[in-house]
């Protein structure tokens, strides 16, 4: 029998369902193997092992008791520190937040509990939901699983790493530049950025408004499409929450391919991409093509201007996101003679360097006299963008490429080059800036052992479309989530319910 | 766009960043490099087109005037670095809005 | 300044004002908090409302509907797609650090307000009305209790949120008195809407000046001085005559004008510098992401604008031309906010001029010394006419009938239940008064001789001493009859 830990939430809800395995023994299996991986691996920030407990107990007692419960009810899940949960320290991965405890609960973790998933773990991420690696985290960095001497990617490492290293079958994360879909390509798990305004971003402590989106991971398309169909609708409190449905995301997913169209963008190509990267790339296309889909060139002819737009954008909502943080009604105060003088001596030793990048050239690309020149161009450049992805969405259903230039880079590697961090998200801004779904799938290996994902994206509010894509490939390539390797973390054991934590 | 040391500390001014010399220094270089490369949005012919703000569009978002239930004040007042007399306090404040 | 100026420069001033207007939604802009006054610090705040992170703003729809309908009453166009802007700067009253407000897509533009000065009526342009939210409120611990010189400082959240209108004119006002006749207009289009309660004095209702010098006949403005903290009608006029005399002789002894905010101390008659305005705030606006567009329909608009009450210019006209009613007291009942109230006294029977009267006299007196806004005051228009009947036929002296108002303004009994309950009909029966009148002549014989001997002024004495012995009820002009024909008629 495999271990729990091995085994997806569809599989865990069905013998949870079927009362094969209480949700406490599942849940203790999962924090076991924090308890084994986590001193290498550092996901969590912060571990809710007696809350998770006590949850788990519940929901074993409420069916016991003959209640009906959802297909993700006793499923643990590791959540990213960015949303707010009620009397919980929630630190964004700032020191400004290191004690932050919010009075109010996020609507995506009001809709996990009322599915009873139940969270296990703040996850580890870059501080403020800004960064590539997680290597901007205040607190520490996280390892990939599949080696531990390189990121897992940001800024959701902590969640990527948690669902990799099988410590949790699911995870939340959010996206804004890619910060779902790259460390799901990094780490060799699902990811997926919903339609802006799909999911609620009450209680999503804010980076870039106009781009965040909070998301799943987890080992196959199907659990992430659960997870996300739980998380995902309307919600009155956010003013952006898209007021339609994304219907039922699992109900077409064995569908297979036929008859779709599937666009390559012509511009995701060339410079700074690595090899083994475009040929898994590719492969997996051609894949496509021999499951039934049709493959068609497409051009999105402002996407080489998506990345500098995107760094005028995000970093300007995000410099006035951010003024709240003044020590002023929560979180870090460094005392000064004067109230000026305590804000600004409070965010200098609050914030990390990358935050204070983010903030100073946001509020200069706001400023007088540089305004048109660089916001408003940019938000300019961004409805072309829009236009691109309309036009080539005319030609087809989803558009395929790689998530990422490159596959997981060492621990420290960028660190001190942030322009060569940036480039990380070059293929995932676009879709963030026109707000359509993408999503990161794991088609293979590149020579080094290091998995490489595949970026689909689709229409607003098409992720039907885009998982039943994914579906198909998954299948058919059959990749294995085990990290392995000469740096990797040593799998699960495979025999029971429990783990034998390794020496 | 080359970033003077003047830029950069009126910059950490508007932002409330108290900022060492050095860090004034080191980020003058980032900055400048990183404008340098947004720049680049400036390339693009953008006479007719309108900037959008938002991705996906809607309009008419509100909610009726009816109360809802506030925040009991020691919850309100639960994340304060310090209060006093049911309020938030904070050194004194040196210019007027 | 050449030395062969024939005459001094003769300057004109040009005032501009922003008036900011507190909504009495029953919640705040962004989010459900009830907004009622009072109550302990911070207990009327919510996540959104304190800017925790995390939160987001909804707009409160009942406060566009305020907007569009001050933008109607104004003769504003309401713009068919409106946005909310972000105006970013850092204070403690201010829970996201930033404002939302809306910039250069407000959602009222290019309307007008007319004002009557020395009989002379002026069109007054307003260039915009647009949505904002308040800030919080900070009290300043230390030795004065202002802000200079304060140790530290206490923040409450409560104000924060509250949604806020923001009127503002074009500069066409040139005089403190036009500036005080468009504040006062202003502030009667708001009451008639019931959007505010528009209390300068508290804060509801707030102004700001814009005032520069230009030479008359120049059409290049001058410089512009910003001036705050003007906290009545009185304290406008006379800060803006201030500010036209201090500038005034600064161009006139040849020093240019700074560019500034001031502030006005109410005590010393003053305007004192607050900061250069030199030290412009870079507000960095952009549209908030938070917030989508307003795009009220023409199905919306059109119903509002049906739906406008009448307004002070058109009640003004109306009293005057159908009720005879001279300007001036049209124009207090109008501003007051008693138009309803005389309609409905005047519907019930009542003289309009009578009631007029007794509306600006005895009833706004009465709402000033018990602190109550007069267009709440709690009296029907029927209830009016019903005291005015009372005195009309007799039953009530003037002065009785000025005590059953009181009470009637403090209960919520009739005139009728009150003169019923206190006996108060007044006593006008000759027997009954003729009998009282010969007991008072008895027992105040010498009053009554010096009244036969030709001093009739002491009559007063004994009418006094008739009314007292009645409590007020007998008929003044009836005593003084009786007395008079006993005494001064030839009487023994």
């Amino acid at each position: 029998m495999a271990a729990l830990v091995t085994q997806t939430a569809v599989e865990l809800g069905r013998r949870l369902a079927a009362g094969e395995v209480s949700a406490v023994e599942v849940v203790r299996a999962h924090l076991d193997r924090i308890t084994a991986t986590d001193d290498r691996v550092r996901a969590f920030l912060r571990r809710l092992d007696d809350a998770a407990l006590a949850h788990a107990a519940d929901i074993d007692r409420r069916r016991a008791a003959g209640e009906p419960l959802g297909p993700l009810a006793g499923v643990p899940l590791a959540l990213k520190d960015v949303l707010t949960v009620k009397g919980v320290p929630t630190t964004c991965g700032s020191r400004i937040l290191a004690d932050y405890r919010p009075p109010y609960d996020a609507t995506v973790v009001e809709r996990l509990r009322a599915a009873d998933v139940v969270v296990v773990g703040k996850a580890n991420m870059d501080e403020f939901a800004m960064g590539s690696s997680t290597e901007n985290s205040a607190f520490f960095p996280t390892a990939n699983p599949w080696d531990l001497e390189r990121v897992p990617g940001g800024s959701s490492g902590g969640s990527a790493a948690a669902v990799a290293a099988f410590q949790a079958p699911l995870a939340i994360g959010t996206d804004t530049g890619g910060s779902i879909r790259q460390p799901a390509a990094f780490c060799g798990v699902v990811g997926v950025k919903p339609t802006y305004g799909a999911v609620s971003r009450y209680g999503l402590i804010a980076f870039a408004s106009s781009l965040d989106q909070a998301g799943p991971f987890a080992r196959t398309v199907t659990d992430a499409a659960l997870l996300l169909q739980a998380i995902a609708g309307h919600d009155p409190r956010d003013s952006t929450s898209i007021p339609r449905s994304l219907g039922d995301l699992t109900a077409d997913l064995e569908r297979g391919v036929d008859n779709l169209r599937v666009g390559v963008v012509r511009e995701f190509s060339g410079e700074g991409l690595e090899p083994g990267v475009q040929a898994r790339t590719t492969e997996a296309i051609e894949r496509l093509e021999k499951l039934g889909a049709t493959i068609v060139e497409v051009s999105l002819p402002h996407a080489s201007y998506g990345l500098p737009a995107y760094y005028l954008i995000a970093p300007s909502e995000a410099s006035s996101n951010l003024s709240r943080y003044d020590g002023v009604r929560y979180g870090l105060r460094v005392d000064g003679d004067t109230a000026e003088e305590m804000m600004a001596l409070t965010r200098a030793a609050g914030f990390g360097p990358e935050v204070k990048r983010r903030i100073m050239i946001g509020t200069y690309a706001l400023s007088a006299g540089y305004y048109d020149a660089y916001y408003a161009q940019a938000q300019r450049v961004r409805t072309l963008i829009i236009r691109d992805f309309q036009s080539a969405f005319e030609q087809c259903d989803v558009l395929a490429g790689p998530a990422t230039p490159t596959t997981a880079f060492r621990l420290g590697d960028k660190v001190d080059d942030p322009l060569a961090m940036y480039l990380n998200d070059v293929y995932a801004v676009p879709a963030s800036l026109a707000g359509v779904p993408a999503m990161s799938l794991p088609v293979g290996l590149d020579d080094a052992g290091l998995p490489v994902g595949l970026q689909l994206m689709a229409p607003l509010l098409g992720e039907a479309t885009m998982l039943r894509v994914a579906r198909a490939l998954e299948a058919d390539i059959a990749f294995d989530p085990t990290p392995r390797g000469e740096r990797a973390l040593p799998a699960p054991s495979v025999a029971g319910p429990t783990e034998v934590p390794t020496p | 766009m080359s970033l003077s040391t003047e830029d950069v500390r009126h910059v950490a001014r508007l932002a409330r960043l108290a900022l060492s010399d050095d860090e004034i220094e080191s980020l003058r270089g980032q900055l400048s490099d990183i404008l340098a490369y947004a720049e680049k949005v400036g390339e693009v012919a953008t006479s007719d087109v309108p900037p959008t703000s938002h991705a996906y569009p809607l309009r008419n978002v509100w909610r009726d005037d009816v109360p809802q239930p506030s925040l009991p004040p020691e919850e309100a007042l639960s994340t304060a670095p310090l209060a006093e007399d049911g309020r938030f306090q904070v050194a004194r404040i040196v210019e007027e809005a | 300044m050449t030395a062969t100026t024939e005459q001094a420069t003769r300057y004109e001033a040009v005032i501009g004002l922003e008036v900011h207007v507190e909504l009495n939604t029953a919640t705040k802009m962004f989010c459900g908090c009830a907004t009622d006054f009072g109550g302990e610090p911070n207990t009327r705040t919510c996540p959104v409302c304190l800017g925790q992170p995390g939160s987001l703003p909804v707009v409160n729809r009942k406060a566009i509907e305020s907007a569009i309908r001050l933008g109607l009453a104004l003769g504003c166009e309401i713009a068919p797609s409106s946005q909310f802007h972000r105006k970013n700067y850092f204070y403690p009253d201010m829970p996201k650090n930033y404002q939302i407000s809306q910039y250069d897509v407000p959602i009222c533009l290019h309307g007008h307000l007319d004002i009557d000065v020395d009989g002379e009526t002026r069109r007054i342009g307003i260039t915009r009305v647009h949505m904002e939210e308040d800030t919080g409120k900070t009290v300043h611990i230390g030795t004065s209790g202002r802000i200079h010189g304060a140790d530290y400082s206490l923040v409450d959240y409560n104000r924060a949120g509250i949604p806020l209108l923001e009127i503002v004119s074009e500069p066409d006002l040139r005089s403190a008195a036009e500036a005080r006749a468009y504040l006062a207009e202003l502030r009667a289009i708001v009451l008639a809407l019931g959007i505010s309660d528009a209390k300068l004095e508290e804060g509801s209702m707030r102004c700001d000046a814009n005032i520069s010098l230009r030479p008359v006949g120049h059409t290049v403005f001058g410089t512009r001085v910003e001036v705050k903290n003007m906290n009545s009608l009185r304290s406008l006029g006379r800060a803006i005559d201030y500010e036209i005399a201090r500038q005034t002789e600064l161009l006139a002894s040849g020093q240019p004008v700074q560019q500034e905010t001031r502030h006005w101390d109410e005590d010393a008659g003053t305007t004192s510098t607050l900061r250069a305005k030199e030290e412009v705030f870079d507000y960095r606006y952009f549209p908030d992401p938070d917030l989508v567009a307003v795009e009220p329909d023409r199905a919306w608009i059109d119903a509002l604008r049906a739906g406008l009450p009448e307004l002070p210019a058109a009640a003004r006209a109306r009293l005057a031309d159908a009720h005879g009613l001279p300007r001036e007291v049209a124009a207090l009942v109008v501003s007051s906010g008693l138009t309803g109230v005389l309609d409905a006294a005047i519907d019930a029977g009542a003289a309009p001029a009578e009631a007029a009267k007794w509306l600006t006299n005895e009833v706004l007196g009465w709402c000033t010394a018990h602190d109550v806004e007069p267009s709440a005051v709690p009296l029907r228009g029927a209830e009016l006419a019903e005291l005015l009947a009372l005195v009309g036929d007799g039953t009530l002296s003037t002065k009785l009938a000025r005590q059953v108002l009181e009470e009637v303004l403090d209960s919520d009994k009739t005139p009728r239940q009150v003169v019923a309950e206190r006996g108060l009909e007044q006593i006008s029966d000759s027997d009954e008064l003729a009998a009282l009148v010969d007991t008072v002549i008895a027992e105040n014989a010498d009053a009554a001789q010096r009244v036969r001997d030709g001093n009739t002024k002491a009559i007063g004495a004994l009418v006094g001493a008739v009314m007292r012995a009645t409590g007020g009820k007998a008929n003044p002009q009836l005593v003084n009859q009786l007395l008079s024909e006993r005494l001064i008629d030839g009487g023994a």
